[in-house]
């Protein structure tokens, strides 16, 4: 009988049911939501097979092996009958023999140290200017356009190629790169969702009663910008994951040996034809991350905000 | 409005001077342009003397006010690479940027309008939830490896497409495709969204009430006024589509801009980068203004003050 | 006298998540040749919705039912979507309450008058000018020929409702329907407005259905009236018999909220109905004002209260007798 006690417990008293707490409201709408649950599972399991990846690769992502070169993943044994194939590389090897898997769940790794610490150079960036420019107006909104504008007409990729190429490109340079680059949108957000916040009623009665002004942009201004911060940042998140992608696979991004997997796609071109799992498989990765990290945005806008909902 | 041109001008020209600037510095202090001009076999001497002739040994800004008098004039000095003036390269690489940035830009609007406006007819119907699950599908593939991708079945499995170059109309064909449809979700999402905003208008009904056909309604009265934003978004979008060339181009090896930018910047050929910059930069500020008179062009409330 | 619109139990439906609304609950009424009826009520009484429902513009959700709805004997519920396009802004025309938005912001004033034009007459371009300027004139817009290329923008709000006006009147419509033509309006352009559209009722003899909340307007134009309250109509009449003797307790109420100049004393109060409507879910089981009726009785809750015909044309909605309604009235004007 001890079973039925706990499961009485669990229930809902009919107080509860009738006027739910905005958590238990907001927790139904996100497991009622599901891209957003989709996003959140998928997400989850790219962020743990990246933090416990020397746990998770069945080999280590860099060692070579002449003598199982290009061996294909585990389903050309299945459909073809290709004896090469095997569950000792589940995804096949590339032409150096590297275990796929391997390199791929490492490869996670990048992508997302990458699309992080964009977001968050970018984002303190374009936030920063952003909400200056939308609190203050005048003179401060003038010059943070002026260098909207400036940014928006430089051309993200060709820029990020010539730095790249200049300097030197290791993964550190690239992060910087892409967070001195992509901090537009964050600026154009922030600049207008300040400019709303700050003529709320309630934050012209905070100025007028004296607060200081980083009182009121941490306690009045901020809670009202958080959620499109949170969606912008997504969209950076993403944008920069496929931005190094694309750098790599150009040849001037992360360099050989990491796993990137822009640069796997690089390396695989010329095996496009016989050994077509190599160019398919980062791809998807590439789109489920970042499918993943946009549908946790649009989940998250559509949560927090039903109201403003399409 | 004489003032607010002006403003805008101003502003402009500004950016301009910016972008170009930033460019000029960040490339020249990278690397030595004078070993570069020389090539590896090159002594101290040869170096040092290039250096002399070809005023590396001036301070950065006098020799950006310098480059910049020249640009003005439409001289953008010589490829270290091919050794021919920029100016020529860069104009014959460019209407096959052109065309691919049109193109690709046609390829977005023909298929993010109708599906916008359908989905706008019946919201929340499964085409509506089809075309939004589309669209952000779409958002999350990865362009050159959706290029790729295309190129293995269209080039290689069922031999319709050529797979690289810029000979002719279907060299064309996959690039624009590429290169477009990463613009299609916003476009679709902006005419959904326009869409169901005018067919819910005080005019609509008013235009309902005189009897007019559905067609004309829905295309003469609704469509009009919903695509105004998407007109303006399409010329930003083709800035962007320019600069986004590089990549599509290289990997079609199609000989455009975008391509001459990749050579260029990969082989260290400074004058021809910071040419590509600025043209692309003076492209955006060009198509921001344009989107502004397109804008006044199909609102009259803006054109007819 | 010919009915040029009749209207037998009308219903308006809209299924909920939580219930079917009825926002129109089974009117019935006719419009004259030549004759302008109002109907009276407040907003979200359902009298918008009743005018939408007749011109078949109701939002996609909304249901319509009827008995009867024929325009010039003609039935409109047997017609589809493109014979009913046929009648609309042809035999039947519409004026809206908000002339700032009615308008299409993207084409001139002579576009948007010409096109019904076109569309329903066989008529050339010219033809549908001249008509255009023709009418832009009758509704005294000065300088027709003129506002054909200028864009709403341009207009004033009460320019622009005299464009809808002449708009409406393109194809010489039998039927005119009215929702609230003024109400967005400066007071002294409202006078104008309303004098315009008597004017030109009675020289193209056309029947006009003015849907209104203010009785002020009511008195001024309306040879007969229907006071609509939740969804039904709780009285009708002629403008003289309405006003000059409300039934209703609801008519009487909505008369005493109006100040009339020499009787009503500065600083007294005038009369407010307390109390608020309904929600209009499922079918009534009871009279639907019976809350706010200071005359209610147990017997007001018990039933539906039918509509009572006294002559062709009055009736009202009420289970006192008329005697006692007029004692009512009578008492409550004396206090």
């Amino acid at each position: 009988m001890a079973t039925s006690t706990v499961f009485g417990a669990a229930r809902l008293s009919p107080e509860q049911m009738l006027a739910p707490s905005p958590m238990a409201l907001l927790r139904r709408r996100v497991f009622g939501h599901r891209s957003l649950m989709f996003g959140i599972i998928v997400l989850g399991l790219m962020v743990a097979m990246a933090v416990g990846a020397w746990f998770v690769a069945p080999h280590d992502p860099y060692a070579q092996s002449l003598a199982s070169r290009r061996i294909p993943p585990i389903w050309h044994a299945w459909f073809w009958d290709n004896p090469k194939a095997g569950w000792e590389h589940i995804l096949g090897t590339d032409k150096v023999g590297r275990d796929y898997l391997s390199r791929l769940i490492y490869g996670a790794r990048i992508s997302l140290v990458i699309g992080i610490a964009t977001m968050l150079i970018s984002g303190i960036i374009g936030t920063t200017l952003g909400v200056m420019a939308g609190y203050f107006g005048g003179r401060v909104d003038m010059v943070v356009t002026f260098l909207i504008t400036t940014r928006l007409s430089m051309p993200v990729v060709m820029v990020a190629l010539a730095v790249v190429a200049l300097y030197g490109s290791s993964l550190e340079v690239v992060i910087l790169v892409l967070g001195f680059l992509l901090w537009d949108r964050f600026a154009v957000v922030m600049r207008s969702v300040t400019m709303q916040a700050r003529s709320l009623d309630y934050v012209t009665a905070a100025q007028a009663i004296g607060c200081s002004t980083p009182h009121i942009l941490l306690r009045e201004i901020l809670p009202n910008i958080l959620n499109s911060l949170v969606v912008v940042a997504t969209v950076e998140m993403a944008n920069a994951i496929l931005l190094e992608a694309a750098l790599s696979f150009l040849g001037l991004g992360v360099q050989p040996p990491l796993p990137s997997w822009g640069l796997m796609l690089s390396e695989a071109k010329e095996d496009m034809f016989f050994s077509p799992w190599m160019i398919t498989l980062p791809g998807i990765c590439l789109f489920l991350l970042v499918l993943s990290i946009n549908l946790l945005g649009d989940g998250v806008r559509d949560v927090t905000a039903p109201e403003n909902r399409n | 409005m004489l003032a607010y041109s002006l403003k805008r001008l101003l502003l402009a020209a500004l950016v301009v001077l910016t972008v170009s600037g930033i460019t000029f510095i960040m490339t020249n202090a990278a690397i030595d342009p004078a070993k570069a001009i020389a090539g590896a076999n090159a002594t101290i001497e040869d170096i040092e003397a290039l250096r002399r002739s070809f005023g590396f040994d001036r301070p950065l800004v006098i020799q950006y006010l310098d480059w910049l008098g020249n640009a003005l004039t439409g001289n953008f000095g010589e490829s270290y690479r091919l050794r021919t003036p920029v100016a020529e390269l860069l104009l014959d690489r460019l209407p096959v940027t052109m065309t691919l940035g049109g193109c690709a830009l046609l390829f977005a609007l023909s298929l993010s309008i109708p599906l916008g406006v359908v989905a706008a007819l019946k919201p929340n119907s499964p085409v509506d939830r089809l075309a939004l699950s589309l669209s952000v599908l779409g958002q999350a593939l990865p362009t050159f490896w959706f290029a790729l991708m295309m190129i293995i079945l269209f080039g290689i499995v069922l031999r319709w497409l050529p797979i690289s170059g810029s000979g002719s109309w279907a060299h064309f064909v996959m690039p624009s495709i590429a290169l477009g449809y990463y613009a299609t979700p916003a476009f679709m999402r902006l005419t959904r969204a326009g869409m169901i905003e005018v067919l819910a208008s005080d005019y609509i009904r008013t235009a309902r009430a005189k009897g007019l056909r559905p067609a004309t309604v829905l295309f003469k009265h609704a469509l009009r006024n919903a695509v105004i934003p998407v007109v303006s978004l399409a010329a930003v979008q083709f800035g962007f589509m320019l600069g986004g060339s590089v990549v599509i181009e290289t990997i079609f090896a199609l000989h455009g801009v975008g391509f001459l930018a990749w050579e260029s910047i990969s082989r260290s050929d400074i004058p021809v980068v910071q040419a590509i910059v600025l043209l692309i930069s003076l492209f955006y500020i060009f198509l921001t203004l344009l989107a502004d008179l397109l804008n006044a062009y199909l609102d009259p409330r803006i054109r007819v003050g | 006298m010919s009915a040029i619109l009749e209207v037998e139990n009308l219903r308006v439906e809209i299924p909920l998540a939580t219930g079917t609304l009825v926002p129109v609950r089974g009117i019935s009424f006719s419009v004259q040749r030549g004759e302008t009826l109002c109907i009276v009520g407040e907003s979200g009484c359902g009298k918008s919705l009743t005018s939408l429902s007749i011109m078949n513009l109701l939002p996609k959700r909304a249901k319509r039912t009827a008995n009867r709805l024929l325009l010039g004997g003609a039935d409109l519920q047997g017609m589809d979507e493109r014979a009913m396009s046929d009648v609309r802004g042809n035999r039947m025309a519409m004026i809206f309450q908000e002339p700032m938005t009615s308008l299409n912001p993207a084409y001139t004033i002579g576009n948007q008058l010409e096109e019904a034009f076109l569309r329903h007459r066989k008529a050339s371009r010219r033809e549908a000018r001249e008509r255009a300027v023709f009418l832009l004139e009758k509704v005294g817009i000065s300088a027709a020929a003129s506002r054909l290329g200028q864009y709403p923008h341009q207009l004033s709000g009460g320019l622009r409702q005299r464009v809808m006006i002449a708009m409406a009147l393109m194809c010489g419509p039998e039927l005119i329907i009215a929702d609230e033509p003024t109400t967005a309006l400066d007071v002294t352009i409202q006078a104008q407005i309303l004098h315009l559209l008597a004017t030109l009722q009675r020289e193209l003899q056309m029947g006009v259905m003015l849907i209104t909340h203010d009785l002020g307007i009511v008195a001024r134009v309306a040879d007969r009236v229907a006071v609509m309250y939740a969804g039904e109509i709780v009285e009708s009449g002629t403008v003289h018999e309405v006003f000059s003797r409300p039934l209703h307790p609801y008519t009487q109420g909505l008369l005493r909220c109006i100040p009339v100049p020499g009787k009503t004393r500065r600083g007294s109060h005038l009369g407010s109905i307390p109390g608020v409507v309904p929600a209009l879910f499922g079918e009534p089981t009871q009279c639907n004002f019976a809350n706010r009726c200071e005359y209610a009785t147990p017997a007001c809750t018990a039933a539906p209260v039918p509509l009572t015909p006294l002559s062709e044309g009055r009736a009202y909605r009420c289970i006192l007798p008329v005697e006692t309604c007029i004692a009512n009235q009578a008492r409550a004007v004396a206090a």
